[in-house]
């Protein structure tokens, strides 16, 4: 046994998860063509949910804020994209690419530039004061998402908006029988990009190490003479402009979009960090790819099955490592 | 001359209050051990030097600089370093990145990393190796290299021999000998055996007021008292 399990971390250990999910999933659906458009659908969906979870991940592992109102961001993300999208329309329907690509980027910046500022106000203004009360952090951070949803709704109304897609980016790729959709396939490779930047900057700066060490022990990276809560704000804000960057993304690959949005990502973004370990950017990751994964199999090989896959997802990596599959705390 | 002043420190923690009278004046250079039994207030004290809890007002100076008050990082920069009672080590980090966390520019100078290396030579070999994998005496070895990679005036250093082996406690001993001959150390202990072989100057802490100070030359000498106050005969 314990010879098994030496092999399977040389391996890769936890990382194999998601391999063994898509063996299974490939001998309980069969057919190879629907296998590899799920399996690209997944991980298209997991890489979104990364980009919202990723920031939550991080302000959860070094500041221990339960920020429930973490998924306002995303909404507000989507709405603002969905919006510049909309102004934009001309350019999205040009046969430029550059065009096509001129009105994406203004769109996500739109929502990161949101993001950033958002997150400044939110950590200075409602998370401040609440500090090391998880009780009162659980309360004012669920409030304010109510009141972000109310205001999405004052806003931009109750109705879904449709949110419109840049023409290089509708359609999809035929290979043999096997369809992959243009925007799954974007998005996949935009959360692979912003998760090596992530990556890189945590193991290779010195702004990376201290929020890896500030994640472990608050008290002794001030005790080594670094002021930890400008670390915080500049992480809160790094994490919103990442959620409302997932927001964005994830506006595109629903089409249509309501202000319930933010609660309905709420529970899949916890339950990504909580498979995932506190803090960790790796464990988010396995914990959103997984998600994403599991999400598009049990939706296809039993739909009534696919709600609850997330929690049973949750439940069954919590009985085998409590503190989720890749802590960042040893 | 002294270097850190403590005069009637009081130190509440929520609505306890923790240390009800300490006064103790480190002088510079040596080791200056705090003595006292479980629960009587050493850590405390040393937590309330670095501000991480605050004393009362005016009663920690450091060269005559008053350091309540002030933030725990500006008392850091003062050149106080601190090794607390579960070392403070970040288990996911390398060796080697613990360590450059510790230094104000984020590089090594070449010279203190070759007498880190001689004090400590294990560090060298896991110079890589996640902080995690070490055991408990390399681990110890690691907290106090950190709070002396860069030249400091003042260590805290709490309870350095807990739970470790009699061979690592001697290799603790020769390597604070040889760091105070540099440094300032204000060591807490409950290991007798270990305080004496280092000590130049010590108090004993009891309930949060100081029972006891001065030389240990004197204290080592006068067994009656120790069994008063540490209920140890030695």
């Amino acid at each position: 046994m314990t010879q098994i399990s030496a092999t399977l971390s040389r391996l890769g250990g936890v990382y194999l998860l998601p391999v063994a999910v898509s063996v299974i999933a490939f001998i309980l659906i069969g057919a190879p063509s629907s296998w590899v458009t799920l399996t690209v659908a997944g991980l298209a969906m997991g890489m979104m949910i990364f980009l919202m979870a990723s920031g939550l991940s991080l302000v959860f592992g070094l500041m221990d804020v339960l920020n429930f109102g973490h998924s306002a961001f995303v909404s507000f993300g989507a709405f603002i994209a969905a919006s510049v999208l909309a102004w934009l329309g001309g350019w999205l329907g040009a046969d430029s690419i550059a065009l096509n690509m001129l009105a994406l980027m203004a769109a996500f910046t739109a929502a990161i530039l949101f993001g950033l500022a958002a997150g400044w106000f939110f950590e200075t203004v409602v998370i401040r004061p609440v500090y090391a009360d998880h009780l009162r952090q659980i309360l004012i951070t669920m409030g304010a998402l109510i009141v972000a949803e109310q205001a999405i709704l004052a806003i931009w109304g109750g109705s879904p908006l449709s949110v419109p897609r840049p023409n290089f980016l509708q359609g999809s790729w035929l290979i043999g029988d096997v369809t992959i959709e243009i925007y799954r396939a974007f998005a996949f490779l935009l959360g692979l990009a912003v998760y090596i930047a992530l990556y890189a900057v945590l193991n290779r700066t010195r702004i990376g190490l201290l929020i890896r060490a500030g994640v472990e022990n608050r008290e002794m990276v001030e005790a080594l003479g670094f002021r930890i809560d400008r670390l915080f704000i500049g992480v809160f804000m790094a994490g919103s402009a990442l959620a409302s960057l997932g927001g964005a993304m994830w506006a595109g690959y629903e089409t249509l979009i309501t202000p319930a949005l933010g609660a309905e990502m709420m529970i899949v973004v916890f339950i990504v960090v909580i498979i995932g370990g506190l803090g960790s950017i790796q464990g988010t990751l396995l914990g959103a790819i997984l998600v994403g994964l599991m999400a598009n199999y049990i939706g296809f090989l039993a739909p009534k099955l696919a709600l609850a896959s997330n929690m049973i997802l949750m439940m069954a990596v919590l009985l085998w490592r409590p503190n989720g599959l890749r802590p960042a705390v040893k | 001359m002294t270097l850190l002043s403590l005069q009637n420190m009081k130190t509440n923690i929520g609505q306890y209050a923790v240390l009800h009278d300490v006064s103790i004046e480190v002088p510079e250079g040596g080791v200056f051990v705090l003595l006292g039994r479980n629960g009587a207030g050493k850590t405390t004290t040393l937590r309330s030097i670095m501000g991480l809890w605050q004393p009362s007002p005016g009663s920690v100076t450091f060269r005559g600089r008053d350091l309540t008050g002030l933030h725990t990082v500006d008392i850091a920069r003062l050149g106080i370093a601190f090794v607390p009672e579960n070392m403070g080590i970040f288990g996911g980090l390398t060796v080697e990145e613990n360590m450059i966390l510790a230094t104000a520019k984020g590089t090594f100078d070449p010279k203190r990393l070759t007498y880190i290396y001689d004090l400590f030579p294990a560090l060298q070999k896991f110079w890589d190796k996640p902080a995690w994998s070490l055991s408990g005496g390399q681990k110890q070895m690691l907290a106090v290299a950190r709070a002396i990679i860069e030249p400091r005036e003042l260590i805290l250093i709490d309870e350095p021999t807990k739970g470790l082996a009699p061979a690592i406690i001697d290799n603790m001993a020769a390597a604070f000998r040889e760091i105070a001959q540099s440094t300032t150390i204000l060591l807490v202990e409950q290991n007798f055996e270990f305080a004496r072989s280092l000590g130049q100057n010590m108090a004993v802490i009891d309930d949060g007021r100081i029972a006891h100070a001065g030389t240990m030359q004197d204290f080592v000498a006068n067994s009656a008292l120790q069994d008063q106050l540490l209920g140890l005969s030695v």
